[in-house]
């Protein structure tokens, strides 16, 4: 049987194609927004795999590192080291500031990486060029998407680094590249305070009676020296001996240790549950919004054309077709045009994914997922102009 | 009826009900033989496009009897169930304007219909193309309607109303939109198709210029109809 959609499209393919371009750019934001959740989502699992760790130690109680801040004793994973079951354990820390390069900054959250090289858990698993820092002091590590190149220098806080590695999609939870520098420059970084405010903690602390006593002349050198230095990390990683679990270590090290420990799967949940649940529910908003806008569009230009076509409605009505063909016709229509929109989104997706400055994550069920709720949308919104079509009477085609 | 076409008889058709019920139809009775051409004529709101909505199972009468073929479609009531089937297989419609559809090419405008049906689609092309070449506008087939000629279109409207071999055709002032000489190539052509298929055809018009062609014309004033014998000028 012939196809009427398809012969309506044929003939008029320029306005099927230029409506469809539209609807289509419509359909690449909503693919883009379902991307940039799917980034973050993906973004959050990529912190966790490149951190080499299978179990994360934080400060009791706290959600740390990275949905809350944590602090604990740098000696703390001498401790961990010894409990049974633990391979490998390694301090970490996370800043999150602007870096310096020139006259510019970039946005990007500094690791503290405990030394030992390649291998020992938070220091990032693979380079694109460049070495891994064997220096204890002013070496880099950059992600590729801070901007940064080898021998590149950069400036955080008062200390001058030497980019001598990049690597590839090692971002935070929040999508910001990461820098990697030795434990004890992060630690330092941490805390570091102007010479002004140096100054000024100093006359603070000796001008305090409790730490000047003419009996005790050391105090007050140790005390200010202790405070010069920052004994903290963020968090412990930690790598399991083959054979045990997880969540048996865990209890181990939160009994023995008065610490809190997360698993890979519990550290998931913090980051995809707490952590970016509020953006993911707001990017849901979008979807449904644009959804909606979507559905109300398809109807438009769906009813548009057909109240164009009411008079041969009512001809073919006339010369007796049948309701079935012409509904068939309309929603052939209306689906022909979701077919134009979705491709022409998808395409446009791919390409301006790519000019993000954050990660977004295409996906193909996601692609899929979209395909067929667009095409339940195109259903539903030729409704409307099918309604309107039936309702024609076929004594229209005939004067009087 | 004797070998089918058009009985009409005491047709009638009220709009409304009450105090501001109109009857448009009063009193109708019409026959059209097979192979005959008549001229359906009268004034503005004289009941011309009633009767035929009536005809074309389109609106209900309110009373009378219908005719078509051999087969009783009405009688105080519709006799047939399915008038959408009625209309596709019973009678042809040509319009004041052609109304094809746009996005088809002639030989497909003509072929819709049995298309529609479920006919293999070269069945119908070749279906079409036969009476193309009977309307001789064969070599127009590949076009699209706004590529031709109202003449050509009003041909090709025709081919469509005759695609399925109706005892019957309604045309609605199928000249209007033509110039003299193609509105008098419109009704030959509708002559030649009466008497090449049988079929009886009215013809609704109010053009001077091709009532003297009719034998028989009815004269419809005020919702009733009155038969005359027409000139039944030869075609030159």
């Amino acid at each position: 049987m012939i196809s009427l959609a398809g012969r309506d499209i044929l003939h008029a393919w320029g306005k099927f194609i230029f409506t469809g371009i539209g609807l289509g750019l419509l359909i690449g934001v909503t693919l883009t927004m379902a991307g940039v959740y799917r980034g973050m989502v993906d973004d959050g699992k990529v912190l966790l795999d490149n951190s080499g760790a299978d179990l994360w130690v934080v400060q009791k109680n706290t959600l740390g590192p990275y949905a809350e801040s944590s602090s604990l004793y740098d000696d703390s994973y001498r401790g961990i080291l010894a409990l049974p079951g633990v391979a490998q354990a390694a301090n970490v820390t996370y800043l999150t500031m602007q870096i310096r390069q020139g006259e510019n900054d970039v946005r990007a959250m500094v690791v503290g990486i405990a030394p030992g090289g390649a291998g020992i858990p938070g220091w990032p698993p693979y380079l694109v060029a460049g070495r891994q820092i064997t220096r204890s002091h002013y070496e880099a590590v950059a992600d590729m998407a801070t901007g940064f190149k080898l021998d590149d220098r950069i400036q955080i806080r008062r200390n001058d680094y030497t980019v001598v590695g990049l690597t590839r999609r090692m971002v935070s939870s929040s999508g910001d590249p990461m820098v990697f520098i030795p434990l004890k420059d992060a630690q330092e970084a941490q805390f570091l305070k102007d010479n002004d405010a140096i100054l000024q903690n100093r006359r603070r602390i000796a001008e305090n009676p409790a730490f000047n006593r003419p009996a005790i002349p050391d105090l007050l050198d140790t005390v200010i020296t202790s405070q010069s230095s920052n004994p903290y990390v963020n968090a412990v990683l930690v790598r399991l001996k083959p054979g045990y679990a997880a969540d048996e270590v865990v209890e181990v090290i939160q009994r023995w240790k008065r610490l809190t420990a997360y698993t890979r799967s519990q550290m998931e949940d913090i980051l995809i549950g707490k952590l970016i649940a509020t953006s993911a529910q707001q990017i849901g908003m979008f979807l449904v919004i644009l959804a909606v806008v979507s559905a109300a569009i398809i109807a438009f230009i769906i009813y548009t054309l057909t109240l164009g076509k009411i008079r041969e409605i009512a001809v073919l009505k006339l010369i007796g077709t049948k309701n079935r063909t012409i509904a068939g016709m309309i929603m052939q229509e209306a689906l022909g045009l979701g077919v134009i929109g979705f491709v022409v989104g998808k395409i446009s997706a791919t390409f301006w994914a790519l000019i993000f400055p954050k990660y977004v994550l295409l996906e193909l069920r996601d692609a899929f997922s979209g395909f067929i709720v667009l095409m339940i949308i195109c259903v539903l919104a030729s409704i409307i102009a099918i309604h309107a079509a039936l309702k024609v009477d076929p004594a229209e085609a005939i004067g009087g | 009826m004797e070998g089918g076409g058009i009985r009409i008889e005491g047709l009638h058709k009220r709009y409304g009900k009450g105090e501001t019920a109109v009857d448009a139809l009063k009193q109708v009775d019409m026959r059209v033989a097979p192979g005959e051409v008549v001229g359906l004529i009268g004034p503005s709101g004289s009941g011309k496009s009633t009767l035929l909505k009536c005809l074309g199972a389109v609106i209900e009468p309110t009373a009378g009897r219908m005719i078509l073929g051999n087969e009783v479609i009405y009688d105080n009531g519709w006799k047939i169930t399915d008038l959408r089937a009625l209309r596709r297989d019973k009678i042809g419609f040509v319009f004041q304007a052609p109304y094809l559809i746009p996005f088809l090419d002639v030989t497909d405008n003509v072929a819709l219909l049995p298309m529609l049906a479920g006919v293999p689609n070269d069945v119908a092309r070749t279906k079409a193309m036969a009476l193309l070449q009977a309307l001789d506008i064969q070599h127009r087939a590949q076009a699209m309607p706004s590529e031709l000629s109202g003449g050509e279109q009003q041909r090709v409207a025709i081919a469509r109303g005759l695609i399925n071999r109706p005892p019957v055709i309604l045309a609605d002032e199928p000249t209007a939109p033509l110039d003299s000489e193609r509105a008098l190539a419109v009704v030959r052509i509708l002559n030649d198709m009466a008497r090449q298929f049988e079929t009886a055809i009215v013809v609704v018009t109010h053009d001077e210029k091709i009532i003297p062609t009719f034998k028989r014309i009815y004269h419809i004033r005020d919702g009733i109809t009155h038969e005359e014998i027409g000139e039944g000028r030869e075609f030159d």
